[in-house]
């Protein structure tokens, strides 16, 4: 066990001695930790939700963890003092998780939860929380984080959202919205619909708005802020031509965009709070799009064809040239940055088809993480250990998951309608 | 150039034109058939029999102002010798008729980026756009936008699908 985790650690810890690091495509999950997370005991209640299937489906999404499967577990014991330690070390579990959901008085769960250590005997964490209905699904996001923290070192970021754009209807009569989803994709909720194609959304860094494009007006693209919770919204920009690809600074007072009303498709920087003229970043007769901050705020990484074909730049804020980041394949476009500033992930063409990789920042090694035939728009989970992206379905697009290390691909819940452009909210 | 010919196309043209303004903004080959059976009491199809005249109606089949999608290859804005020859009869018609109107749109098929794909519908647009100009069409005659990939002509994924989904459509307005 502490071989292990220190293994684990290190992937993430190590990131001074970077020579010691290397991302390991193993299609398995080799280093990933084996957890059992028993079905939490009912005590007079029957809230129908698996809380402990949620927590196994979170940690196993992240590649860092390899739950046991319940059918194979010996005993269901809900408090760490019924665990019987040698029958989960005769498993192969490094780690349980195990709890109870009993009623209170007034209609709310109380849930109880601990996360024990199976070869030392003792308890690593736990908590006792009291919950409505509605909030147990919350709730079991919350006990993944919190054993996500405890055993990996960092925040888990379950408990966080996602928005994406679906499309329902045909090529004659399609109607497009707005989505925004549990991290997990559960609890869709539509916060704008319209008849004509929505673009881009990006998650402010608090969390509360989204900016996005929509060509609602019929003639143009345009970039809209609206707040998540209320639903007002207003326009940002509606320049002559290409209004597109929203990128919200980390401290929230910015928009880098591309607009094309000087010719062709440039990056500048709208302030959100001040009607002032668009800062113009970039001027190449080239397209350059897709912007994307780096975490400290100093850097825009884009996707530009100025070398011919499309590559992902980087671009001093302040000013200066950009330099070219990713080298191998034709096209490398879509890049979004991990929370810490190491990892580029993007869309990235091979012989068979568009994949999603990843790019060491410090290392420049770049692997293939997915593999799909048309994976896009990737976009990095707030724990930076996860990226979700669209990839082709018989019914379309749908939005998929896929870890940055060990590999685990996943899909997010089975969407009725076509679903893609996720993008994974904050902390 | 035969003038009294032009003037009679001329005619013909506005008639047809304002036929269709009571109609649609936007004018495709079916509704203009339609239209030239409801007008038949005006000489069009003797106009149209015509081989001598420049700037054909837009709606007569043989003319190559009834194309009105030029194609692309995969991730370019360049256009081919046949897209090059639609584009000069048509900047040569917006040359001739200077109170036509032109939107083109830019579209591109479902691979790579989104983003990337709408700025690359938009430079299909614009190189579309130059090539009318250069045939005698005038800046305020044309207009564009991009769909990049988000409109497509066909669905699915094959290169037949994205073949017809990587174009440049022009629409000409009232």
């Amino acid at each position: 066990m502490k071989t292990l985790l220190a293994l684990v650690l290190g992937l993430f810890l190590a990131a001074p001695a970077a020579s010691q690091v290397r991302i390991e495509i193993t299609g398995g999950a080799e280093s990933a930790l084996p957890i059992a997370v028993v079905p939490f005991r009912e005590n007079r209640v029957s809230p129908g939700l698996d809380m402990a299937q949620v927590i196994r489906d979170n940690l196993y999404r992240s590649g860092l963890f390899d739950p046991i499967r319940p059918s194979d577990y010996l005993g269901s014991p809900s408090r760490f003092e019924d665990v019987r330690f040698r029958n989960w070390r005769a498993l192969g579990a490094d780690t349980l998780v195990v709890g109870n959901v009993s009623p209170l008085d007034n209609g709310n769960y109380r849930v109880r939860y601990e996360l024990l250590d199976v070869y030392a005997g003792n308890r690593i964490t736990g908590q006792r929380f009291s919950v409505s209905p509605e909030g147990l699904r919350n709730l079991a996001h919350t006990i993944s984080d919190q054993v996500f923290e405890a055993l990996i070192g960092r925040p888990g970021g379950f408990n966080t959202r996602v928005a994406y754009v679906e499309e329902r209807g045909n090529v004659d009569n399609p109607e497009y919205r707005l989505v925004v989803a549990e991290a997990d994709g559960h609890r869709p909720q539509s916060i704008l619909t319209s008849n004509e194609p929505l673009m881009s959304p990006d998650w402010s860094p608090d969390g509360e708005r989204l900016a996005y494009v929509s060509f609602e007006s019929g003639r143009s693209s345009q970039i809209f802020i609206q707040d998540v919770a209320s639903g007002e919204r207003r326009t940002v920009a509606s320049f002559s031509g290409i209004n597109g690809a929203p990128a919200w600074s980390p401290d929230g007072e910015q928009l880098a965009i591309t607009l094309s009303r000087g010719g062709n498709p440039d990056i500048y920087l709208i302030d959100i709070n001040a009607n002032s003229e668009p800062r113009q970043l970039t001027r190449h007769f080239g397209i350059d799009t897709e912007p994307t901050w780096s975490p400290d705020g100093q850097h825009l990484y884009f996707t530009s064809n100025r070398g011919g074909s499309p590559q992902i730049y980087r671009l001093p804020v302040s000013g200066g040239d950009a330099q070219r980041v990713t080298f191998e394949g034709n096209y490398n476009a879509s890049p979004s940055v991990s929370e810490d500033g190491r990892f580029l992930a993007f869309a990235h063409q091979t012989d068979s088809g568009f994949k999603i990789a990843v790019q060491d920042l410090d290392q420049e090694f770049m692997s293939v993480l997915s593999d799909g035939q048309l994976d896009e728009s990737p976009s990095f989970s707030a724990s930076g250990s996860m990226i979700a992206y669209t990839r082709s379905s018989a019914k379309g697009t749908e939005l998929a998951t896929v870890s940055v290390f060990g590999r685990v691909q996943g899909q997010l819940i089975d969407f009725d309608h076509t679903v893609r452009e996720p993008d994974w909210g904050p902390l | 150039m035969n003038r009294p010919m032009q003037w009679l196309s001329l005619i013909a043209i506005t008639l047809l034109i304002s036929a269709c303004a009571s109609n649609n903004d936007n004018i495709d080959d079916s509704e203009m058939a339609e239209i030239d059976q409801s007008t038949q009491g005006t000489s069009t199809a003797g106009v149209a029999d015509s081989e001598s005249f420049e700037g054909e109606a837009l709606e007569d089949p043989s003319s190559p102002l009834s194309e009105r999608i030029v194609y692309f290859t995969y991730d370019s804005s360049n256009l081919s010798n046949e897209a090059m020859d639609l584009l000069e009869a048509h900047g040569e018609y917006l040359a001739d008729n200077a109170n036509r109107q032109l939107l083109v749109e830019g579209h591109t098929d479902e691979r790579g980026a989104r983003e990337y794909n709408l700025a690359l519908g938009e430079r299909r647009a614009e190189a579309v756009k130059q090539a009318l100009l250069l045939s005698g069409a005038r800046d305020g005659q044309i207009s564009t936008v991009s769909y990049g990939e988000e409109s497509p002509a066909m669905n699915g994924s094959s290169e037949a699908a994205w073949s017809q989904n990587r174009r440049a459509e022009l629409l000409y307005e009232r």
